[in-house]
């Protein structure tokens, strides 16, 4: 009896799919006749919320187009873009000529906004925001600092008193941005982990806990006393985290912030100027953010219908400029001028 | 089939017409069409399945090519360097199904044994009904909970009395995070036991009354009349739902994923994090950037649907066996 009425599930899983399917496939095709203009889209999770904002902003100011986006991740939407499923792709992270070089055709890079990544811990009994130097991250997630009370560590915060606790460190065990970011900055700051580890998505872990996704490194890092991760800034501000402040290559300590994140970033401009996809990483400026980063928005350089042409363009002018502004009621911090200015002269790679 | 050709020929006299008219008639009694709807449908879903392996095969042609049998024996998963291999997956989704097989069959054989036997009707009724919610939550809130409840209680009560009593053990040693093998498997076990309940609770409901009377007739107990007849008369039945709740647990994604540390490591200690192929293929395949890192991730799945294959036979082999030798069984 019990067998029975649970089959009945999913017979109705699959009849509702199927209707799914056919509803999905009419939506699609009804872009034609009525004038309304359809862009696909696929890509980056962390990008999401701004995205979906300046789409539906873009389609209440031009009603006639509708651009849809799928929230499945950076490696997703590279795939749609190469297989020619979606009209443009979003990443967290640029891609090298290596993966520009299994497209059969052209991309041009557009960054965004910009994001951060942040240390946060669970040292029970230290409520102040703690100094970490860029060799005290690199040496936790190589396993080389072992304990809270570990020089490298206390030398950053004088008039704390650490336990002589082991460290458990916890990453993302999702491949995700927010790993390539704070990997590409420990490669920086860390010869050791650039030839033992380097940088991706996703890592090979020589020590720590995986939790999936942030609320997952957050989840493990609140359950587990002694524990360090990783967050994205936004993440972090609008879930009321504490986080620790990281020194920059100036020798500050930054805590980070929508302004200090843009600031990397346009300390970085000469260097965009020649190629936006430039990591801005532990960025020289005396007041930057260290562990910083753009994400992209990845655009076909050769778009055959001309009317999805003039609207993508259309739609990347006024991201830049009126778009911008929606960044930080939404916890990015927007591109800084000088980016913006290299970018506007870049919407004219797309013919 | 062999009714329907034999019958063919004999009704309809001599040519083509005659055939096409009978088969017309008996096609209108409704039967024909019953058996073919039903066979396509049936032939569907083989066919949906076979497809579903083809697809795997195919998109893992480049892994399969540079790793060969060494994928599934190398503990190495580095998207960096591009090296992969299954052997710490396969480890982290047997070790977690035995876990919580180990923690499930004990619990559900007894739990049903109680409703189905020895509980009053109207009681056995109402907690059947709350035990077949159980098995309707979500398994990303039995994830939640995991984290949230039941790794606390792990690190802080659970594991140091095992560890203080069983510490010799190396399945017990090491240092205790609450995430890990032994959280991933109770969890899974939590998800398991309803379907175990329900399904062996119907079995055992279903062994006829005169088995009971039987025993009961010979001078047995009530508890030896279930334990050493009825349970018994239902073994293949009760093996079956416990094979049907391993197949769940070894699919398991999102509340595993939540609670084991997600560490491609092969480690004795059940204290120690792991990771299995199913919530490997769900962390990594979103943002897999590499061609080879993606066609790994699918190679995976074919050993998942492999493992599952080989344990489904063994499990048949079992139930045979087992009949055999039950001579109580008709």
């Amino acid at each position: 009896m019990n067998i029975r009425t649970r089959g009945t599930i999913p017979v109705l899983a699959v009849t509702l799919a199927l209707l799914g399917l056919l509803t999905g496939c009419s939506q699609q095709k009804s872009g034609g006749p009525s004038g309304v203009l359809t862009l696909n889209s696929a890509g980056s999770t962390l990008a999401y919320p701004i995205y979906s904002k300046w789409f539906s902003e873009y389609h209440n100011i031009h009603p006639n187009v509708e651009i849809n986006y799928a929230s499945i991740g950076s490696g997703g939407g590279i795939q749609q873009l190469r297989s020619g499923t979606v009209d443009f792709g979003a990443s967290d992270m640029p891609l090298n000529d290596k993966l520009l070089g299994t497209f059969s055709f052209k991309i041009v890079q557009f960054a965004t906004v910009l994001g951060a990544v942040v240390p946060i811990y669970n040292v029970p009994g230290i409520k102040t925001d703690l100094h970490f130097t860029p060799q005290a991250l690199a040496g936790i997630y190589l396993g080389n600092i072992k304990k809270w009370n570990d020089p490298a560590i206390t030398r950053a915060n004088p008039g704390i008193s650490f336990p002589d606790k082991d460290i458990v460190p916890v990453h993302r065990s999702d491949g995700s941005g927010t790993t390539f970011v704070w990997t590409d900055f420990l490669s920086k700051v860390s010869p050791e982990w650039k030839a033992k580890i380097g940088s991706d998505t996703s890592v090979s872990w020589p020590v720590g806990l995986g939790g999936k996704g942030s609320e997952g490194v957050t989840g493990v890092v609140e359950q587990t006393p002694y524990a360090f991760g990783y967050v994205e800034l936004i993440y972090a501000i609008q879930n009321h985290l504490a986080y620790g402040l990281v020194q920059n290559p100036a020798g500050k300590f930054i805590k980070a912030s929508l302004d200090n994140v843009t600031l990397a970033a346009q300390s970085a401009a000469k260097d965009l100027a020649k190629d936006i996809r430039v990591s801005i990483t532990n960025a020289p400026g005396p007041d930057a953010y260290p562990i910083s980063t753009f994400t992209y928005l990845l655009i076909p350089a050769r778009i055959n219908d001309s009317s999805k042409r003039a609207t993508i363009k259309d739609f990347l002018h006024w991201m830049l400029t009126d778009g911008q502004n929606d960044a930080e009621k939404l916890s990015y911090s927007p591109l800084p001028q000088q980016v913006v200015d290299i970018e506007l002269k870049q919407i004219q790679e797309i013919h | 089939m062999a009714t329907t050709t034999d019958i063919l020929p004999s009704r309809s006299g001599n040519g083509a017409g005659g055939r096409l008219s009978s088969w017309k008639r008996r096609l209108l009694t409704g039967d024909d069409i019953a058996y073919l709807i039903t066979l396509a449908f049936a032939v569907g879903v083989v066919l949906l399945g076979v497809l579903l392996v083809l697809q795997l095969w195919w998109q893992s042609s480049l892994a399969r090519e540079k790793f060969g049998w060494q994928f599934l024996i190398s503990s190495v998963w580095n998207p960096v360097t591009e090296q992969f291999g299954a052997l710490p997956f396969i480890y982290g989704t047997l070790v977690t199904s035995a876990v919580a097989l180990v923690v499930a069959v004990p619990l559900g054989l007894g739990a049903a044994i109680f409703l189905a036997e020895l509980a009053p009707r109207a009681l056995s009724e109402v907690m059947t009904f709350v035990i077949e919610l159980l098995a309707a939550i979500p398994s990303v809130i039995i994830g939640l909970l995991g984290i949230f409840v039941l790794v606390p209680v792990l690190r802080i009560y659970i594991g140091p009395a095992l560890q203080s009593v069983f510490g010799f053990l190396p399945i017990f040693a090491g240092p205790i995070y609450g995430v890990g093998l032994m959280a991933a498997g109770l969890v899974l076990a939590i998800m398991i036991v309803p379907f175990i309940i329900t399904v062996s609770r119907e079995i055992l409901l279903a062994v006829p009354a005169d088995q009971r009377e039987a025993a009961l007739a010979l001078g047995a107990t009530k508890w030896e009349s279930t334990w050493k007849v009825v349970v018994p008369y239902a073994r293949s039945g009760i093996i079956g739902s416990v094979f049907l709740a391993l197949a769940r647990a070894l699919g398991e994604t999102m509340a595993v994923t939540m609670v084991i540390g997600n560490a491609p490591l092969v480690s004795t200690s059940l204290f120690a994090p792991g990771n299995t192929i199913a919530s490997v293929i769900a962390n990594e395949f979103a943002e897999a950037m590499g061609m080879l890192n993606l066609q790994a991730l699918i190679e995976l799945g074919l050993v998942l649907f492999a493992v599952t294959i080989v344990i489904n036979a063994l499990a048949r082999l079992l139930v045979l066996a087992t009949t055999r030798r039950g001579s109580t069984h008709p």
